[in-house]
């Protein structure tokens, strides 16, 4: 039988083994669980939550018709409620025209440039976040995608690869904080798991809404090393990683966070 | 009871740009003093039937969630006129001033607020005869580990 | 543009002390700030929140700087009619916003 039959048939391509190290899989939990009770609170009330002034502003883009095409989003796919449920869950997916995975962003922006003809939105941009969070919205309560696309396994291997290798001046893994020393303080805040379960979200300390990606240039700012760019394969191939290393928990966008 | 949430949107207001007030030097347990006597004059503040709700330990500064209410019947011959809070060492000591009525049917306000570093907060409550009652409350406020660069 | 999320009940039993939750999106800049470059930035913030209950004021608060960034106040009011509850919210830099929300008072 040939490997796209098998694939089709939704067999999962079971990853390596784990490194020594690893989180098991029953002792994941999300950065929710190491929040205080206030900033819990903030999450779970969607009329104090700020991340969603966020998606409120991205279901009002996804009625707007943009671009050349004069297409809104809701034009192509109707209600968000319906069509956007999981996708979320599954991204970064990957995209056969690129031959690599894209994330959520890269993917509404290609539906902006394709589809709608309209300029790229910025990265990091209101627009862009707002309608990510929208989209991430509809993903709450759906577990992270737990299937492994043969074709995305190199990529969830490169994304491992960054995780677990030292950097910056600080000459520090990623896998040292967040696997070996999750629950422990560093100056005074919990050092989470690190899974990327409630993105786009709100972040205290930026006092905005921001992105996964955002969160781990802040990072490697702290690791003193020289962050990644937006939209870079390193950090699209460490969000693939990230994703398959939470496979299966849920997602709780747009979470809030210290 | 049937609540809905409601959402709008809507577009800025014209108008007149405001003056930027020059920067002080910073927020002291004197300069909240002042800043308190500037609303009870040379009235007495007594501890009391004032409520402060913070969390004694706060994970970030830029949001802490704060309550405050005031025992009080709320008729128009006994009722709360205002809630004034202040820091005592952010910049500036004042954070707000909620004002009611026996139309709010309870004096009892929640928002949130930016502590610069661990400090007290007071909370002074104005009643309609005059005086004035207070509540105090101290915050120990955690900094995140990692500052963000530049964007 | 700035989004408003209120949260009001649409009816209640007069005399009901009613709980009213706005969350506003706003930057709340408190002046305190400085560029990279060392230069300063200026305040931008919200000064006052007004809420009428057809047309007379029943709650006002007046903000400083402190007040966190995405402004976030619950208060309450009692029930009295039917009508329009108002909420107003001005700032520098010219800033106005009005939302309404209708009730129904039996």
């Amino acid at each position: 039988m040939r490997l796209v039959g098998a694939a089709l048939f939704g067999i999962v391509v079971v990853a390596a083994s784990a490194p020594a190290g690893e989180i098991p899989l029953g002792e994941r939990r999300a950065g929710y669980d190491f929040m205080s009770r206030e900033t819990r609170a903030m999450q779970d009330d969607d009329t104090a939550n700020p991340g969603m002034l966020w998606v409120l502003e991205g279901e009002s883009l996804w009625g707007r018709k943009v671009g050349a095409a004069g297409r809104a989003c809701a034009d192509c796919h109707g209600d968000a409620r319906t069509s956007m449920k999981g996708v979320a869950a599954r991204h970064p997916a990957f995209d056969a025209g690129m031959g690599r995975p894209v994330n959520l962003e890269q993917r509404i922006n290609r539906c902006r440039v394709d589809r709608q003809q309209a300029p790229r939105l910025a990265w990091e941009g209101r627009e862009l976040l707002a309608l990510a969070a929208f989209v991430a919205r509809q993903s709450r309560g759906m577990p992270i995608n737990r299937v492994v696309d043969p074709r995305m396994q190199a990529f969830v291997d490169a994304g491992r690869a960054t995780f677990y290798r030292r950097q910056g001046q600080l000459n520090l893994a990623c896998s040292q904080c967040h696997d070996d020393h999750w629950g422990r303080r560093l100056a005074g805040n919990v050092i989470p798991q690190g899974h990327p379960t409630g993105y786009p979200l709100y972040r205290l300390e930026w006092q905005g809404l921001g992105s996964l990606q955002r969160r781990l240039r802040n990072c490697m700012v702290g690791m003193r090393a020289e962050p990644y760019e937006y939209g870079g394969r390193e950090f699209v191939d460490l969000e693939v990683f990230l994703m398959w290393r939470a496979r299966g928990m849920t997602i709780d966008s747009p979470a809030v966070r210290p | 009871m049937d609540r809905r949430a409601f959402l709008r949107t809507a577009g800025a207001g014209l108008g007149l740009v405001s003056i930027v007030a020059v920067r002080p030097a910073g927020a002291t347990p004197e300069r909240m003093q002042a800043a308190i006597r500037r609303v009870v004059g040379s009235a007495p503040v007594t501890p009391g039937r004032v409520k402060l709700e913070v969390p004694p330990l706060s994970e970030n500064g830029h949001a802490v969630p704060l309550t405050v209410s005031v025992e009080s019947p709320m008729t128009e011959a006994d009722h709360v006129r205002a809630v004034h809070v202040f820091t005592e060492i952010n910049p500036l000591p004042d954070v707000a001033t909620f004002r009611f009525s026996p139309r709010s049917g309870r004096a009892r306000v929640s928002t949130r607020v930016r502590l610069a570093n661990t400090q007290t907060v007071v909370a002074i409550g104005e009643l309609s005869n005059g005086s004035f009652w207070s509540d105090r409350a101290t915050v120990v406020v955690t900094l995140a580990a990692c500052l963000e660069g530049p964007l | 543009m700035a989004r408003a999320l209120i949260n009001v009940p649409g009816q209640a039993r007069r005399g009901e002390i009613i709980e009213i939750k706005t969350l506003i999106s706003h930057v709340m800049e408190t002046g305190h700030r400085r560029t990279e470059a060392g230069a300063p930035i200026a305040r931008d913030i919200i000064r006052q929140f007004v809420c009428t209950y057809n047309g007379a004021e029943v709650f006002r608060a007046d903000l400083h700087p402190a007040i966190a960034a995405n402004p976030f106040l619950v208060f309450s009011t009692v029930a009295t009619e039917s009508g329009t509850l108002t909420f107003t919210w001005t700032g520098d830099n010219g800033f106005s916003v009005t939302e309404s929300a209708a009730i129904t008072v039996s």
